[in-house]
């Protein structure tokens, strides 16, 4: 049957009377992309949480080494803190997870399982996933991932301990945590795995007629391109976590060299394995994974500032093709990140021209943002705060990543705090910040009230200035080649003594910027119930998920026919519309 | 779904038998070559080689790659890239390297 | 509340949505095995000796027979579709329960290898080459089982399907056989790679 034939057939089906679903089937095992994006969303807040809770312990560490804990002291156990004082391996172990937890099950859930689940299928007016039941096991992995990696703090010699980065040998020989933190891997990779490919066919295959690839908003480019980017690159990691697996409960040997002595005691293995295979595996993911954890962020801050200019986004099309570009080439840059493990000047050469082009990209994508705020009306509002803030903190870190990128820079910038400025310059004032940006904005779409403006400026505010307070001296301190993972924060080091002072400065920031986060706490859980109540479109925007009923309700599809698009993404302030923006499709109202 | 009628499927069954019988003899003839023990380059040439083609013939035949779409190719064409990607770089990297 | 293009195929991209989602996982399925054949690459290039497969206890007439017997899956694997195809229920079970049969084989004597080298004392702690050898095999050997649960469920209580919605059951069959094909395809590799060079 002809397309417009089906189309009317779903839309009879619909309305034909259907069974509610029980409340298990409908908000415990949902099939419903929105809600599997709100069971993401919050499992995901609930770990970013976690997350900075173990920094803002750390950081007490290092602002203090040796003195204890204060308040919580006691509850973190003898075993990790007798008598508050933070012991080196439970530094370790909260510096490990801290990382681990912020990028895999904080930040690329929120961004992708929670905003992309939510939001793509809306956008490209579909009336869900292309597999519902898949989304459904994809959120329950992620969550079984979450657990077992939450439990692995409670096993005897705790969490794992060796970085997010496990680097054998270390990583090998470390205790229990360690294998528990592989196996959490493995269920976050299937989550992953299982996710990118509901995305990749949804968003080919349930494009509302008329929405061809270069009308969809640029939002749901990115997130397509982030599912190339996780259905190819996360494979290797899982391989490796498998060998890694191996070599700790099998005795093999792939990370293992021979001959390799640990407290004195030469290891009783077969030997011939390699430290730097896993490296490799280990960042042929762990590059496009940065790209994951930008390019969503980059998404929601392009619908943001073209909603709050009124004008379409500057240079949509270099825009599409800079993200395509950046996609294929993180693939081979991946080796900037072992540009001190002695590797040969040609291959040293190779990676450092990819990785200069890769900034090409990343570059042609910020200028067009910021270009498209040229010209137009630009709204304050608290979203558009957010997407604004992005921009120039991401231009900080991603300037900060080019003397990395250069292998006689990284020379004495390799495993400093330098490298960790940079990196969380775009992850937090960066990634996060559009986070935000997009929960402010897609907030009333969700529960069809609108989060409290007050609030929000004060929650902007507030993390913007002590955010730069924690990041900033980062760059002083590596600079002067405060090595990253002391747990001391460099008090042993000669060279660090001239800079140790930023230690506490960064800490009470990290402090006060937990308290910024109270007002957006308090208007999250508030304006669920008592926000002001608004329209289907309040921020009269042009995509197609504004087009849905405010709240569109769980388990009983998007739209109640489906919508053709007949414009682009961004007609906002055409000569002919008098209202100052053209919706992106026509949908029949019911 | 593809529209085959009886006829197309008939014919497509023939093209089965043909290819099993091809790759019973690919692997009796990689099995005999090892037995010849020739030195490192030529025997990984060889065997690689016998693989590629066993491997295309399934590939083609009973996967039907041969008569495919294009959003098929594209992601399996990206997919071989970063496949030889991954097969050259880490290894390449051990070249002149003062790691060995 | 049905989703589109689940039987019928996208008037652009000219396929139903599982065959684009199969081939996709595929794709990753190539990354995850290529990841460990370039880890076989790099430990082989690395290793001051690399053994023989045979000197540590491979057998490599069995591993023929393997190979044999996974092509020959993939053929009834193949036919099962096209019965189904044809709406030939008894000839879809005969080839779907060969192919069942078939993958049986192969893991029994998977064990039988497996059961021989740990008696030897053949363990992946013993070298590299062992190590590689058993993560190879063993993920691959995961992957037949995976794809037996698939063909047994389709064979039984999935083949009711075949009555309700006969094309949906068809497209499910194809999808089967692809991931099925795959499983026989890394084992063309493995094969040689492993055992003969």
């Amino acid at each position: 049957m002809s397309v417009l034939e089906r189309d009317e057939h779903v839309a009879h089906s619909h309305s034909a009377p259907h069974h509610e679903e029980g409340f298990l089937r409908k908000y415990v095992f949902s099939q419903d992309h929105k809600w599997i994006g709100i069971q993401y969303g919050f499992t995901a807040l609930c770990f970013l949480l976690f997350g900075f809770t173990l920094m803002m312990i750390m950081r007490w560490q290092l602002a203090y080494p040796g003195k204890p804990v204060p308040i919580i002291g006691g509850l973190l156990g003898q075993a990790n803190a007798p008598g508050g004082i933070m012991l080196p391996e439970f530094y370790n172990q909260l510096g490990a997870m801290h990382g681990t937890i912020m990028v895999f099950l904080a930040i690329v859930p929120l961004a992708v399982g929670a905003f992309g689940n939510y939001v793509v299928p809306l956008q490209i007016g579909a009336p869900d996933m292309a597999f519902p039941k898949l989304n459904m096991a994809s959120y329950w992995a992620y969550f079984t991932g979450g657990v077992v990696m939450f439990s692995s703090f409670f096993v005897k010699g705790g969490a794992a301990n060796s970085g997010w980065t496990s680097y054998a040998p270390l990583s090998v020989v470390a205790t229990t945590g360690q294998t528990i933190w592989l196996l959490g891997m493995v269920c976050l990779i299937t989550s992953s795995l299982l996710g990118s490919i509901n995305f990749i066919v949804t968003i080919f295959q349930l494009r509302a007629r008329g929405l061809s690839f270069m009308r969809l908003p640029f939002f749901v480019w990115a997130q397509l391109v982030t599912s190339f980017l996780l259905l190819l690159a996360f494979p290797p990691l899982e391989a490796a976590a498998v060998m890694q697996l191996m070599d700790r409960v099998a005795g093999s040997s792939f990370f293992l060299p021979s001959g390799l002595v640990v407290s004195g005691q030469v290891l009783a293995n077969s030997g011939g394995g390699s430290p730097l295979l896993w490296q490799h595996l280990f960042w042929f993911l762990a590059h496009p994974e940065v790209y994951v954890l930008i390019l969503p962020a980059l998404g929601i801050v392009a619908e943001v500032i073209a909603n709050n200019t009124r004008k379409p986004l500057w240079g949509y099309k270099a825009m599409v093709g800079a993200t395509l570009f950046l996609g294929f080439m993180s693939f081979i840059v991946w080796a900037h990140h072992m540009f001190m493990t002695g590797m040969g000047t040609a291959i040293s050469a190779f990676f450092q021209t990819t990785t200069m082009i890769i900034s090409v990209p990343s570059v042609v994508i910020l200028s067009a943002l910021l270009l498209s705020l040229w010209g137009g009306s630009i709204r304050f509002t608290t979203p558009m705060l957010f997407a604004l803030g992005f921009l120039p903190m991401f231009g900080i870190g991603g300037l900060t990543g080019l003397p990395l990128g250069l292998a006689p820079t990284d020379i004495h910038l390799h495993d400093t705090y330098y490298v960790i400025g940079h990196f969380h310059y775009v992850v937090a004032p960066g990634t996060i910040f559009a986070m935000f940006a997009g929960i402010y904005y897609w907030f009333p779409k969700v529960t069809g009230r609108k989060l409290n403006d007050t609030l929000g400026k004060l929650h902007f505010w507030g993390s913007f200035v002590f955010i730069n307070g924690v990041f900033m001296p980062m760059f002083i301190q590596g600079m002067a080649g405060v090595s990253r993972r002391l747990y001391d924060g460099g008090a042993q080091y000669a060279h660090a003594q001239g800079v140790l002072h930023w230690n506490s400065f960064m800490s009470i920031s990290a402090w006060l910027l937990f308290v910024a986060q109270i007002p957006f706490l308090i208007n999250f859980f508030w304006s669920i119930r008592k926000g002001k109540k608004v329209s289907a479109n309040p921020w009269e925007a042009t995509t197609l998920e504004w087009s849905a009923a405010s709240s569109p309700p769980i388990a009983h599809g998007n739209f109640p026919h489906p919508p053709v698009v007949v414009r682009g993404p961004y007609e906002y302030s055409p000569p002919d519309a008098p209202s100052g923006f053209l919706p992106q499709g026509e949908v029949a109202r019911a | 779904m593809s529209g085959h009628s009886a006829e197309d499927i008939k014919r497509e069954t023939r093209v089965y038998i043909l290819v099993f019988a091809a790759l019973a003899a690919l692997t009796v003839i990689t099995v005999a070559v090892s037995t010849l023990h020739l030195s490192a380059m030529p025997a990984l040439a060889v065997a690689l080689l016998i693989a590629i083609t066993k491997g295309s013939l399934v590939a083609c035949y009973f996967m039907h790659l041969i008569s495919e779409k294009k959003v098929i190719y594209s992601v399996l064409i990206l997919t071989v890239v970063f496949f030889v990607v991954l097969m050259t770089l880490p290894v390449s990297g051990l070249l002149g390297s003062t790691a060995r | 509340m049905q989703i589109p293009y689940t039987v019928e195929n996208h008037p652009e991209t000219g396929v139903y949505n599982g065959k684009l989602g199969v081939w996709l996982f595929l794709a990753s399925e190539v990354m995850l095995f290529g990841a460990l054949f370039s880890s076989y690459i790099l430990l082989r290039t690395n290793a001051a000796h690399w053994p023989h497969g045979v000197e540590e206890g491979l057998n490599i007439p069995l591993a023929t027979v393997n190979t044999m017997v996974l092509i020959a899956s993939s053929v009834t694997m193949v036919m099962a579709w096209a019965a189904a195809r044809l709406h030939d229920l008894k000839k879809f079970r005969l080839y779907m329960g060969t192919t069942f049969l078939c993958g049986l084989i192969f893991l029994g004597i998977k064990y039988v290898e497996y059961s021989d080298k740990f008696h030897h004392g053949h363990l992946p702690s013993k070298s590299t080459f062992l190590a590689i050898y058993f993560t190879l095999t063993g993920l691959h050997g995961l992957h037949v089982i995976g794809g037996m649960i698939v063909n047994g469920y389709l064979w039984g209580p999935g083949a009711k399907l075949f009555h309700t919605d006969h094309a949906r059951f068809s497209n499910r069959i194809e999808v089967a056989g692809l991931y099925w094909h795959f499983v026989d395809l890394v084992w063309i590799f493995l094969f040689p790679v492993l055992y003969l060079l």
